[in-house]
């Protein structure tokens, strides 16, 4: 009998303010370590929270971007426990009413299967500060630099049923994410970390025990740490055990998870609402507004991409990546807007890959749209073949020269003279006379013998086009 | 000169009678001389007062006088200041200096007032008559062997006894009011979100407002103008509150058309006779000068001392879990790991009440309990203050005693804390409402001074001001003092 899994997922991701939560500290990331804090987040006595209205704006707009309902009347809690990077001894969270309810997820299997995938709430909390306890001395330090950092946590429905579905609902939301510019989502800097709720069951019955998975921030640990996960809990059960709901975490060097507390050990938060803030109200107007401001998100722009330019679907799915690539993208078409799949051609396929092999991306690009649109006129008018084109584009990562310059500098403008190719062709025929006669004899196959003599006569400058077209008839006799 | 209220200080300070140095040195020659006796003031720094009376004087005569200029005012050692230590009676405090000055202190020190040190209260302002202190106890000016009340014990104790003219308290649940009315001065409660509380170390968040303790009325009117205000680093602190002329509410000489409420539950047989006696006298008082006195109830009142030991100590264990040893305060010796320091910086610092409210808040919001004690308690709350919503459709102010007893004797309840939590029964309701309450003088009973409270309606001070003015005006309580503190500090 089959196992069925059961995923729940918890994303801790950080809004990207200027300042943190509740205080004016800077929330830039990898600075000397307490150098960015304040009597607020550093939990001095008397010192009181104010709402940075920042976080709960892009919180708002996130809540829209996956179709949720917002709470115009939020509220914030306490979440108490001892640890010393949390200042204050408690956590501000929201725990009863969140501003953000319901919304969902699509995502289109590997396979072309498309499943919605619902989100359960997304509240706003502030970040722990950073505790390091090795190599220094047997002494644990504390940063609290990013102490009282905003974060939205987003808490799915336990809808997913494998891990691949998992990381497709991670990967959904962690592009929409970014293209709403809510938080820069750099899973290396932890500021989109994921806690996994995992269990089995068999199909059609209830729930099984969970375990946690937690804090992980890698698309490839997750995926790895859900499998080990599932199997270790149906061994386990097809053993006769039982599995117990704990709290794991995984080891990415071991390649596995292993428990940090029981339930017995549990924490009990003494959750209750946060007397130094009122409640956060917003009006619908405002919520409005916001809405009105929303950036257009991966899923409308792949839709206008095929539509519109008449991409293929793989296409406008990598150009609609991420914010950036689309717009480089259209900015790239209104340069060269005679030829939208030529502009996608040449951007997926030919640019992006310089890109990678320099190690640079579209922002450090040495190529702009303006110039990669300079050397499309040319490949559309026929001054230089696409053979060329290549090769320019490779000198033109490297010089700050257009490719009309190169061109001329090169000598690469194509030979679409029909005098000049028939010149090449008739050299061509007079000194291979076999294959003429054998090509006359019915050898079809010889046609790109004689392309390749007169492209190499040529020295790569004739038009290929033409060159098929001139032969075939000349060969005739 | 040093049973002199404020406003007639400041009228010799403007008249060039007298200068700021000359007054600071008064009071500091007082403190010198009465302090042993009343252990009011746990800080203090002559040095620094003189220097901020010379400033004073020089900024008098260079640009006039501010609101409070050249006035001495002591506050409560709640209140973080960056001169001096701060530590709220508290051992676990013991060598904090805030980086930063409480924002109505700012507002003192910008309206020219003379911050003269740091007064004695319970533990974080745990306790209704100072005992909880780690610095030992007050005592009440009227009788040493008694306490002042609490937990705003030592600026009582100080203004009392005039070692300082003014002061400032704070009041969660009648710290300010309760301590006022056992040494037979005026206090006043403001508003919940009148008054900033940044930089007032927090006991219970949600009640928790500073206020001035004082002299006279006026004196109480002239403090509350200078530190109300919005400030927009507190939250809870309201931006659009009613603007209230606070010394024109002190010009109030009757109280003709005045309707007071006189809630039948703060009369009752468990309080003291002679207390009860004093209040009633007063509100005849308050008849002849013409007010109406309507017999009103606050069905709710007897759950609101319960509701308040649920909440109060709820929010406190989550306000005092930051007293970690981590960052600051008091750390224990050679901790083994993470727990023993923890466990034992907080054994050692914290007194038995503090730790008796930190086990009660942490008890009533735990899982399992919540919903019958936090949970609860919330709703009580909410039906006492409609309670208030609804007396106050019928009424302009309701008078109330402000203790159901007169001072009682050092040590005497300290082994009850039951029955030390009912000396706050009828000023607790007030906080769990959020309303204004102002304590003064009404007369004596036991040779102690009995307080005679008036609620008002929220952000409607100015009622409560113009009763008190007007009873003060036909009485005259806030005038006497301790005789065995008559003599000047400089002669005793």
């Amino acid at each position: 009998m089959s196992w069925e899994t059961v995923i729940g997922l918890e994303v801790h991701c950080q809004i990207n303010t200027d300042t943190k939560a509740f205080c004016g500290c800077s929330t830039e990331f990898g600075a000397e370590p307490n150098s960015q804090t304040c009597p607020v987040c550093l939990g001095m006595p008397g010192q009181l929270p104010v709402l940075n209205t920042v976080a709960a704006d892009k919180s708002i707009l996130t809540g829209l971007a996956i179709d949720a309902h917002i709470n115009l009347e939020s509220k914030f809690d306490r979440k108490n426990y001892f640890y010393p990077d949390l200042p204050k001894g408690y956590q501000i969270t929201q725990f009863t009413v969140p501003i953000v309810e319901g919304g969902h997820i699509d995502i289109t299997s590997k396979d072309g299967v498309k499943k919605r995938l619902g989100v359960t709430r997304i509240h706003m909390e502030e970040d722990a500060g950073k505790s390091m306890h090795e190599g220094l001395d047997a002494v644990s330090h504390i940063d609290l630099n990013r102490s009282g950092i905003p974060l939205m946590e987003i808490v799915s429905e336990p809808d997913m049923r494998s891990a691949d579905e998992a990381i497709a609902y991670l990967k959904q939301l962690h592009q929409v994410i970014r293209f709403l510019g809510v938080s820069g989502a750099d899973m290396e800097k932890g500021q989109f970390r994921c806690d996994a709720n995992v269990s089995v069951r068999r199909p059609g019955e209830p729930f099984g025990t969970r375990t946690e998975m937690k804090n992980m921030n890698s698309f490839r640990f997750i995926k790895q740490a859900i499998e080990f996960e599932v199997n270790r809990q149906i061994e386990l059960i097809e053993d006769g055990g039982e599995v117990v709901q704990q709290s794991r975490l995984w080891d990415s060097v071991k390649n596995e998870s292993r428990p940090m507390r029981s339930k017995e050990e549990a924490h009990d938060y003494r959750y209750f609402p946060e007397p130094d803030l009122p409640p956060l109200r917003v009006t619908q107007e405002h919520v409005d507004a916001i809405r009105a401001g929303m950036p257009e998100l991966p899923g409308q722009l792949r839709q206008r991409f095929e539509t519109d330019y008449g991409l293929s679907p793989y296409d406008a799915d990598v150009l609609s990546q991420t914010r950036e690539t689309s717009e480089w993208y259209e900015s790239l078409v209104a340069a060269h807007p005679a030829d939208p799949k030529r502009c996608a051609n040449w951007m997926a396929n030919e640019l992006l890959g310089r890109l990678k092999e320099a190690g640079k991306d579209l922002a450090s690009s040495p190529v702009s749209a303006q110039r990669l649109a300079g050397l499309l006129d040319r490949v559309g008018d026929n001054t230089i073949s696409g053979k060329s084109a290549k090769d320019i584009l490779d000198e033109m990562m490297v010089s700050n020269d257009d490719a009309d310059s190169i061109i001329e500098a090169k000598g690469l403008k194509q030979v679409s003279d029909t005098g000049a190719i028939d010149a090449i062709i008739h050299e061509v025929m007079q000194a291979n006379p076999n294959q003429v006669a054998g090509y006359r004899g019915g050898k079809d196959k010889l046609m790109g013998f004689f392309v390749g003599q007169v492209m190499k006569a040529s020295r790569g400058k004739a038009n290929p086009g033409m060159v098929n077209q001139r032969l075939a008839e000349l060969l005739k006799g | 000169m040093p049973f002199s209220s404020l406003s007639d200080i400041q009228n010799r300070l403007n008249s060039g009678q007298t200068t700021a140095v000359e007054v600071a040195q008064l009071y500091l020659d007082r403190i010198l001389a009465f302090n042993d006796k009343l252990n009011a003031f746990v800080h203090l720094d002559a040095a620094d007062v003189l220097a901020q009376a010379e400033a004073s004087d020089a900024y008098r005569a260079k640009h006039g006088a501010r609101a409070l200029e050249g006035l001495p005012i002591a506050v409560k050692d709640i209140f973080c200041t960056q001169d001096g230590p701060t530590r709220c009676c508290s051992n676990i405090l013991e060598d904090f200096h805030a980086p930063y000055d409480a924002h109505v202190i700012s507002q003192l020190k910008e309206a020219g007032a003379i911050l003269v040190g740091k007064t004695n209260m319970d533990e974080f302002a745990m306790g209704s008559s100072n005992e909880t202190s780690a610095f030992g106890p007050c005592c009440n000016p009227w009788d040493t062997d008694r306490i002042p009340g609490g937990s705003s014990g030592g600026s009582a104790a100080a203004v009392a006894a005039a070692l300082t003219p003014a002061a400032l308290g704070t009041d969660t649940g009648g710290s300010i009011r309760q301590p006022a009315a056992l040494t037979g001065i005026t206090g006043l409660k403001p508003t919940y979100g009148r008054v900033s509380r940044r930089g007032i170390i927090a006991f219970a968040s949600s009640l928790d407002q500073a206020g001035p303790m004082t002299r006279n009325v006026k004196d109480t009117a002239m403090i509350t103008a200078a530190i109300v205000g919005h400030d927009a680093a507190d939250a809870t602190s309201v931006a659009d509150a009613p603007i209230i002329d606070w010394l024109a509410a002190c010009e109030a000489q009757d109280m003709k058309g005045l309707k007071i409420g006189k809630p039948k539950e703060y009369f009752i047989d468990g309080m003291d006779a002679e207390v009860r006696q004093t209040v009633e006298d007063a509100l005849k008082k308050c008849q002849d000068l013409g007010a109406e006195i309507i017999d009103i109830s606050l069905p709710h009142t007897e759950y609101a001392v319960a509701a308040y030991y649920v909440i109060a100590p709820s929010e406190a264990s989550a306000n005092l879990s930051r007293y970690d040893s981590v960052r600051f305060g008091h750390r224990c010796d050679n901790p083994e790991d993470l727990l023993d320091m923890y466990t034992r910086s907080r054994d050692e610092g914290f007194g038995s009440e503090v730790k008796r409210r930190i086990l009660t808040g942490a008890f009533t919001l735990s899982s399992g309990y919540y919903d019958a004690y936090y949970l609860k308690a919330q709703k009580v709350r909410t039906l006492i203050q409609q309670d208030f919503i609804q007396a106050f459709e019928q009424v302009d102010v309701i008078a109330t005693p402000t203790s159901p007893i007169s001072a009682f004797k050092l040590g005497e309840k300290t082994d009850d804390p039951l029955t030390m939590y009912l000396s706050d029964i009828y000023t607790i309701a007030v906080n769990l409402a959020g309303l204004p309450g102002l304590s003064q003088p009404c007369g004596f009973a036991q040779n102690l001074p009995v307080g005679l409270q008036w609620i008002g309606p929220a952000w409607r001070e100015e009622t409560i001001i113009s009763a008190a003015s007007a009873y003060e005006f036909a009485t005259d309580w806030s005038t006497q003092h301790p005789a065995e503190f008559n003599a000047n500090g400089g002669e005793s």
